[in-house]
């Protein structure tokens, strides 16, 4: 038994694990796959843009103001009502005019400096703002920051729900008690408010809208995850843990955690979306992002005195991204938890 | 002939779109139900017997695909419409179910759910059929009908509500009873209950009873015919006393061997794959040394859970009272009692997975009970538990080398992974397992194998006790006696003590030396095994021992 025999490492090999079937399951489903597809693209595009290869201009104004999109064609040019134009040469008037002998001193110094007057484009692929700035660079733009508010937090919102829910399920009792009556004062007050409150107190930024939203999403996570923690807590596995001498913590995030993983990041991906459209409402309501930055948010803020112009393509370009990003985010979520919980559909 | 089954085939399609496989559940099924007679199908885990039973209503699940024939009073039932199968179900055949807590609705009281088949098919009215329920509830035997009628299940014990599925399923007065395992989920003292009830319905009732069970002695008192089957083909069939008496098959005669029964006097049992190969069991019992060291030795031990009751009342309640009892080096306590007898909590106590409210635990003469944080985490190697049920013991995200490496990298054991590893695939090999387990994850395995993986986790610790919880209750009674015959070898091999939990008397007396019976948290009875066997000295007891299924005998009455 003490003879040192050479161990055969082939096999310690592990068999497909659970997020390897899970894959394999996901795999087989075709709109999760294709809204898997659609969810890269944009994280390509969020990418590309955070790097500054693709709308790094967004604020260059390069259109006339309101440039429709081009498939509409230049807008026919206004009839202003002004009077004529006289025809005819200019009257010499150099003989009574008190400036006219530093005329010529003036175009010397006129020459000197170099004035570009940039061409405005007439009409841009997806339209321009109030400003003549490119609405598509601009939607790509608020892309980046509207996901990157959803996601940052969603991750935060997760995290707070999962220790708050973590802690309740496993210790119950006093711990419990306590995390139940917080999580009871922050539902008693509307969404809503709550997040005026913060935003009241921690002024505008990316930052804050991240903060705002993490603090005040956390309760459903929470509830969820005390939930699968007061049912793992006296799970057989577990008490055989705790019988070969497992720590507190080893208990809980190693042996718990992993086994109730799939639900929090179904639920994750489900924050991600409410996130990204409550960012849209405190944007438009001006409690966003700040005004030197876009967002999907600030768009449709922006749209709404446009449309009043008629022109519509500035709303019309945050709400096909935002619709179409949210949309299959929500089908690959749907999907995920078909694939991570087998039970769920009744297939194994 | 009532029902008669031929040429049965269940498949059942796995799978989606394009790579779809069929499993076959049942290959080939023939026999007959005549009226008036108790036929039973008998098999382990997998044999089909179940799904035969459910494909003749039509309670399949819908990827099962079924051919040959099932033909009832002349009818094929497999070319029936779905209408014409619900006129059937619970009017001519009904159906009895393995757990009562599930198959009643929590939401409904037990009167609103009898009298919706009453009302359905006999076309009563309410009044009527109220009055038809409380007299099924009166027949099948249950106290105060009438104020029962008003109650909802969580309010009626096991057996009651056993008892209120039957009446509902005699409610109106089938032709068939189609019984699935029906005493499985319940005590002994219940299923000898319920057996009685059914065996007394089907007499006055002059119906067929097909009841289906893995348990050859449960269907040996109740059964006329005996069908065994095994991997979805019938294996053998015929009256129950020349199956008992003079089986043919080699697999019958291993299940009968399996069981361990009042008269085993060999140290192992026979395993169904040896017996077939007619291999006997050779190795010889070690005798126990009466004068061992005693290792565990519990003194008034004693647990109570406190309920909240208004807003600061508090009711005690006594799960465990005053054990006492001394457990020397390889020997076997057993334990014995009905559910809610405090047994497991007792077990539980003994490692402090609960804390107990009274009494001492010595442990090699050390106060277990007294220990700080340090000493308890050293002592726990000594003392280790066996859960029951195996699909919930073993973390499922965890694979089988993980799962033996984590409490022997928690104790120090071993210098490095390498050495764990080492370990680790001994200890596989000695439970039977091989070495290719060890990358596999709990879901690959069978109930017996994951069974002896949670028996190589404790061993990873070198424990001198073992706490047995209901360790062979959900297997299997050939796996039962395998992972039997395994904890015999490793007390013979290792000098393990085991304190051994379990409701099933028929186990406990096979493994013990010494039985505690336990009823409502106190010990009623304690002695040496022989003793209780030979002479019980309470009531309890031999109610227990009276409770256990016998299989057939010649001159008991029916």
């Amino acid at each position: 038994m003490t003879a040192v025999l050479p161990i055969d490492r082939s096999v310690l090999r592990r068999s497909e694990g659970v997020w390897r079937t899970a894959w394999r399951r996901f795999r087989g489903d075709r709109v999760g796959m294709v809204s898997l597809l659609i969810v890269a693209a944009f994280l390509l595009l969020i990418a590309a843009s955070a790097t500054g290869v693709v709308a790094r201009h967004w604020q260059a104004e390069v259109g006339v103001p309101n440039a429709p999109p081009t498939f509409l064609g230049p807008r026919p040019p206004e009839d202003l009502g002004t009077i004529e134009v006289p025809k005819g040469p200019n009257v010499d008037l150099s003989d009574v005019d008190p400036l006219a002998p530093r005329y010529k001193e003036w175009s010397e110094r006129a020459a000197q400096m170099k004035t570009t007057e940039a061409v405005r484009a007439d009409t841009l692929p997806f339209g321009g703002d109030r400003l003549g700035r490119d609405v598509l660079s601009k939607a790509i733009k608020g892309t980046e920051v509207s996901v990157f508010v959803g996601v940052l937090a969603s991750v935060l919102a997760t995290l707070i729900g999962t220790l708050f829910g973590a802690a309740a399920g496993f210790f119950g009792q006093r711990v419990n008690d306590f995390l139940e009556w917080v999580y009871n004062v922050f539902t008693a007050v509307p969404d809503i408010l709550l997040i005026f409150a913060f935003a009241a107190v921690f002024g505008r930024g990316i930052g804050t809208v991240v903060l705002i939203l993490g603090l005040t999403g956390w309760a459903g996570v929470y509830r969820q995850v005390r939930a699968e923690f007061i049912k793992h807590r006296n799970r057989e596995y577990v008490r055989a843990a705790e019988a070969i001498g497992a720590s507190m913590s080893s208990r809980m995030f190693r042996h718990i955690l992993p086994n109730v993983s799939h639900v929090i990041l179904v639920r994750m991906s489900l924050l991600v979306v409410g996130f990204i459209k409550f960012e849209v409402i405190l944007s438009y309501l001006g409690l966003g992002v700040p005004v030197d930055q876009v967002s999907w948010g600030t768009m449709l803020a922006e749209a709404q005195s446009e449309l009043i112009l008629g022109y519509w393509w500035q709303l019309a370009a945050a709400t096909v991204f935002m619709a179409l990003f949210v949309t299959a985010f929500s089908l690959m979520a749907d999907a995920w938890r078909d694939a991570l919980d087998p039970k769920l559909r009744g297939a194994e | 002939m009532l029902l008669s089954i031929k040429d049965l085939r269940v498949d059942f399609r796995l799978g989606e779109r394009g790579d779809i496989t069929r499993v076959p559940a049942v290959a080939g099924v023939s026999f007959d139900i005549p009226e008036d007679t108790t036929v039973a199908l008998v098999g382990e885990s997998g044999s089909g017997k179940s799904v035969t039973a459910m494909s003749i209503l039509n309670l399949l699940p819908e990827n099962a695909e079924r051919t040959g024939v099932i033909e009832y009073q002349g009818r094929d039932l497999l070319k029936a419409s779905l209408p014409d199968l619900q006129q059937l179900r619970g009017k001519e055949i009904a159906c009895v179910f393995q757990d009562p807590m599930t198959s009643l609705n929590p939401v409904f009281s037990v009167g609103q759910q009898m009298a919706e088949p009453l009302r359905r098919h006999l076309n009563v009215g309410r009044r009527a059929a109220i009055d038809r329920a409380e007299a099924l509830l009166a027949e099948v035997g249950i106290p105060e009908p009438k104020r029962r009628l008003a109650s909802y299940p969580h309010e009626l014990s096991g057996g009651q509500q056993q008892r209120v599925m039957i009446a509902m399923a005699l409610a109106c007065e089938p032709k068939l009873l189609i019984a699935d395992e029906p005493t499985t989920a319940l005590d002994v003292t219940i299923q000898r209950q319920i057996l009685e009830l059914i065996a007394r319905l089907q007499e006055r009732h002059r119906m067929s009873v097909l009841f289906i069970s893995h348990d050859l002695g449960v269907v040996g008192e109740i059964a006329d015919h005996v069908v065994v089957m095994r991997q979805g083909v019938v294996r053998e069939q015929g009256p129950v006393a020349r199956i008992f008496q003079a089986p043919r098959d080699a697999y019958t005669k291993a299940l009968l061997a399996c069981r361990p029964s009042a008269g085993h006097t060999s140290a192992r049992l026979p395993v169904i794959d040896d017996h077939i190969e007619g291999k006997v069991p050779t190795r010889a019992a070690k005798p126990k040394d009466p004068n061992a060291p005693v290792l565990l030795r519990v003194r008034a031990l004693a647990k109570s859970f406190f309920l909240r009751e208004g807003v600061f009342g508090k009711r005690e309640f006594k799960a465990v009272r005053n054990v006492n009892f001394d457990l020397r080096r390889g020997h076997t306590l057993g334990v014995v009692g009905e559910s809610g007898s405090g047994k497991t909590t007792m077990g539980l106590t003994l490692l402090r997975l609960h804390e107990p409210t009274a009494g001492e635990v010595l442990f090699d003469g050390r106060n277990l009970l007294a220990m700080n944080e340090h000493e308890r985490q050293t002592m726990r190697r000594r003392i280790q538990i066996v859960f029951q049920n195996p699909y919930a013991s073993l973390n499922p995200r965890f694979t089988i080398g993980q799962t033996l490496l984590e409490p022997m990298a928690i104790h120090g054991i071993g210098a490095d992974t390498a050495e764990r590893e080492r370990r680790a695939l001994e200890l596989l090999g000695k439970v039977g397992l091989d070495a290719a387990a060890f990358g596999k994850y709990p879901h690959e395995f069978s109930g017996g194998q994951r069974q002896r993986i949670a028996i190589a986790r404790c061993l990873t610790l070198d424990p001198e006790v073992l706490v047995l919880d209901e360790a062979v209750s959900a297997l299997d009674v050939s796996v039962q006696a395998q992972v039997l015959n395994l904890l015999k070898d490793l007390q013979d091999d290792l000098g393990l003590a085991y304190v051994f939990i379990s409701h099933d008397l028929g186990v406990v007396r096979f493994v013990s030396d010494e039985i505690l019976v336990m009823k409502d948290g106190e010990v009623v009875e304690q002695a040496s095994a022989q003793q209780i066997l030979a002479a019980p000295a309470q009531e309890y007891t031999r109610r227990l021992l009276g409770a256990i299924p016998r299989g057939y005998q010649e001159a008991a009455p029916a």
